[in-house]
């Protein structure tokens, strides 16, 4: 696969920008990106001026990085799903089952089953591990019935929706399952499940470099190929732009200190006199975020890069043509559901991790944040369109509206109303949009 | 074209059709009464004394469930099995249906217990309104009705609950005793759920003149869709946000979302610092009671409302007479009617009275005591 094959690459010409729009198409940015961008910025600063000044502070930013990252996760994949014009229903419920199995297997199976005890080094692993397959194999069946028994994948979702809850009441009657292996809590973010102050500057730090390497390495590409390049000016703009997001979001992360008493906590233990005014210590990026950002790479690497990521993409462009071409598409879809498994798994992990307890409605309505954020995103139901960053921004988008409105003491009927609302006005406007583009 | 529309009418139907089915999941760890008292007219315990389930107009006597969602865990594991023996002690029959969250279906189910020969019915209804029809038909067959854990507006029935108004009474008194003063945050159930107000309102009635004097302050209250932990979760970690820490107490309606509220408060470190209530007798909730990190959790020991409705049936069975049964007495609903009813008093666990969960047999000491330092509390 080389690089001519990349539809959404338009060459762009060395004039000099005139207007804002002719800036965006030298930089190759993508409008509907920053144009989220811009949504998301009056959100934030409409609801900190509804606030008080309460939304914009570090520890609500940082809460909402952790709220946002087990949608954000599943909506990476979602993007696949969709973009080869199928669904999945089942993933609330597939988060509902994987999430519930890892607590069985810390809480149940490893201490009491096995009798090797509580906390043990290995036992956070195996469950991850036990919970992810479960997710890959869940997804694999549905993803069979699909590609190759040819029942739309509405309907097996749906079903998958039911039966993987049922089975969640099942296993244990309902019960709630806590709590949590002290090392796999720490999937779900807190205080210390964060990389603290040193851990994010240095996540920061390779972060900018792998920014400057991977743009310089793709003009540098680019230019091998006789293919048109950004403006300097542009690229440079780019890079500086992207390195000032991430250290900003580290300082944010790192300027959220640790809540007083778990700081004294700290202080009694290592033996520490806390200076007059309590220890500060930097939060840092939780563990949920840093698994986000991990996701979203691996994903965005998967979609642009490698050749099952292009096949989807052709398959929602044109199924036809693309089955005609020569694509497996059959193999595709089905792995298209078993990535989704796998995501809907680490994000089942991180849901139980967090609540430190497996509980029968985990994940419960998932399916529907995680197809909202998707669509939010720019994914098209028409199929062929959508991006994984856009995705990652419409899940913060909905995350948003939804922490902010807890601020204000909206009740949730109020917050469904308010997400819904948006939900069509977003679809609804980037349609008009492409619309009038396409004219 | 045509795969445009289709894709398009699959996203419409998509989300309708998730929000259809996640809707008629119910609240796993909770089983709340559809409606609940406004007054405490009844609180009388049954008495086996004097019952007349061995009498011999009830031998022989078929008494028919009819269940809204078999599905939740507690049906099955205490309050069938409760029933069951009650009705065999009195040498009764058993037989139920399941509807499966469908009100309609239960329309059916309860035509097809009449026809097996039922001589008494036990409804937990799935909708107070949509059964009444089937209350109509049972009573124009002269069988009379016991609304079971949920009430039924129709002055005909027998009805058998929880008080549970009381439930929230029970769960502000506990904290009320810890924190008499400071900031309150309030994190309410289902707000299409009217136990969730009805709890609320028990509640408020203890906690009002300490709210009117200023005393006591609402600092964030909110409801949630379909009791979740997760949610309660984040609530209360805005809540948080929003008060800088200042948090005091937390009134949870109950234990899967008082969970949600622990987590929060354990990872601003606050966990036993801030008292929590709950209700259910959910294990984890009573090893969190033991740990200290929740403060009250009230029981409702659902075997005790099972053997309350099954004696009641027994008693039905020989005299279809409703305010003959042992213990009732006359029961003013919202909806104005008055019904005999018992109201059962539900027990709230703290740390000094685990034994008492322990002595039911309704949880083991090692599932209680899990993470306890031995000897730290009565019981462990």
């Amino acid at each position: 696969m080389t690089e001519a094959t990349v539809p959404s690459e338009i060459p762009a010409s060395d004039r000099p920008a005139r207007s804002v729009g002719s800036f965006m198409q030298a930089a190759e940015v993508d409008s509907r990106l920053v144009g989220m961008l811009i949504a998301l910025a009056i959100i934030w600063v409409g609801f900190n001026f509804l606030s008080g000044g309460l939304f914009l502070t570090s520890r609500n930013l940082w809460n909402l990085s952790v709220q946002s990252s087990s949608i954000a996760i599943m909506a990476t994949g979602m993007v696949l799903i969709i973009v080869s014009r199928n669904i999945d229903l089942s993933i609330g419920s597939i988060v509902g089952i994987t999430g519930y199995t890892m607590a069985m297997v810390q809480a149940i199976w490893i201490p009491n089953s096995l009798g090797l005890g509580v906390n043990q080094p290995y036992t956070w692993i195996i469950a991850l591990v036990v919970g992810i397959a479960l997710g890959a194999v869940i997804g694999g069946f549905q993803g069979f019935i699909i590609a190759f028994l040819k029942v739309p994948a509405f309907i097996v979702t749906l079903g998958g929706l039911l039966v993987w809850r049922g089975l969640v009441f099942e296993m244990q009657s309902g019960q709630t399952i806590a709590p949590m292996d002290s090392t796999f809590k720490l999937l779900g973010g807190g205080p210390t499940g964060s990389a603290g102050e040193l851990g994010s500057w240095a996540f920061a730090l390779v972060a900018s470099a792998a920014i400057v390497v991977l743009l310089l390495a793709s003009r540098r590409r680019r230019l091998k190929y006789g293919f048109g390049v950004r403006p300097m000016w542009a690229e440079v703009a780019l890079i500086v732009g992207s390195v000032v997001l991430v250290v900003g979001a580290t300082w944010v992360a790192n300027s959220y200190p640790w809540p007083e008493a778990l700081a004294a906590q700290y202080a009694t233990d290592h033996n520490i006199t806390p200076p007059a005014g309590g220890l500060i210590i930097p939060t840092g990026i939780a563990f949920p975020v840093l698994i986000l950002i991990g996701v979203a790479i691996v994903m965005t690497f998967v979609a642009r890069r490698l050749r099952f990521g292009r096949n989807v993409f052709a398959i929602g462009g044109n199924p036809e043509a693309a089955e005609l071409a020569g694509i497996n598409t059959r193999r595709t879809i089905m792995l298209t559901f078993v990535v989704m498994g796998v995501l809907s798994a680490i994000a089942g992990a991180i849901g139980a991790a967090r609540l430190n307890a497996g509980v029968t409605s985990l994940g419960q309505q998932n399916e529907l944040d995680v197809i909202a954020a998707a669509v939010i995103g720019g994914t098209s139901f028409a199929g062929g369109i959508g991006t994984i960053t856009g995705a990652v921004l419409g899940a913060v988008v909905m995350q948003s509206l939804r922490s902010g409105m807890v601020l204000l003491r909206f009740d949730s009927p109020i917050q469904d109303i308010v997400v819904g609302t948006v939900l069509v006005f977003a679809v609804g406007l980037d349609a008009i949009i492409r619309r009038r583009a396409s004219r | 074209m045509f795969h445009r529309r289709i894709a398009a009418l699959v996203a419409v139907t998509a989300i309708a059709a998730a929000a259809c089915s996640s809707a008629a999941t119910p609240a796993p760890t909770t089983a709340p009464a559809t409606a609940a008292p406004t007054t405490t007219a009844a609180s009388t315990a049954p008495s086996a004394a004097g019952s007349p389930a061995g009498s011999p107009a009830a031998a022989g006597c078929t008494v028919g469930v009819s269940w809204n969602n078999y599905q939740e865990e507690r049906w099955a594991k205490w309050d069938e099995p409760a029933i069951k023996a009650a009705v065999a002690a009195g040498n009764g029959k058993y037989i139920s249906s399941d509807a499966k969250s469908s009100a309609a279906t239960q329309t059916t189910d309860v035509e097809n217990l009449i026809s097996q020969g039922a001589k008494v019915l036990i409804i937990l209804a799935q909708d107070d309104k949509a059964i009444k029809s089937s209350v109509a038909t049972a009573a124009a067959a002269g069988i009379p009705v016991i609304a079971y854990d949920r009430l039924i507006e129709d002055k005909s029935v027998f009805y058998v609950t929880f008080d549970n108004v009381e439930v929230g009474r029970m769960q502000a008194r506990a904290i009320f005793a810890v924190k008499p003063a400071g900031n309150y945050v309030f994190i309410k159930g289902n707000a299409a759920d009217a136990n969730a107000k009805f709890l609320k309102g028990g509640q408020d009635e203890i906690i009002k003149d300490a709210v009117a004097s200023g005393a006591i302050k609402n600092v964030g209250e909110t409801f949630t869709d379909s009791w979740k932990p997760a949610l309660a979760q984040t609530e209360m970690e805005q809540f948080l946000t929003a008060n800088n820490n200042n948090v005091d107490a937390v009134l949870s309606e109950n234990d899967g979302m008082a969970g949600g509220v622990i987590a929060a408060l354990t990872a601003q470190g606050l966990q036993g610092k801030v008292p929590v209530s709950g209700q259910d007798g959910d294990q984890a909730a009573l090893n969190r009671v033991a740990l200290g990190t929740q403060t009250v959790d009230v029981w409702k020991d659902s075997r005790l409302l099972g053997k309350t409705a099954g004696e009641a049936a027994m008693q039905l069975c020989a005299s279809s007479d409703v305010t003959k049964v042992t213990g009732a007495a006359p029961f003013t609903t919202p909806g104005g009617n008055t019904v005999s009813s018992i109201l059962l008093k539900a027990q709230p666990i703290d740390k000094t009275n685990l034994q008492i969960v322990l002595d039911a047999g309704w949880i083991t000491k090692d599932k209680l005591c899990q993470g306890v330092t031995a000897g730290s509390v009565p019981g462990c």
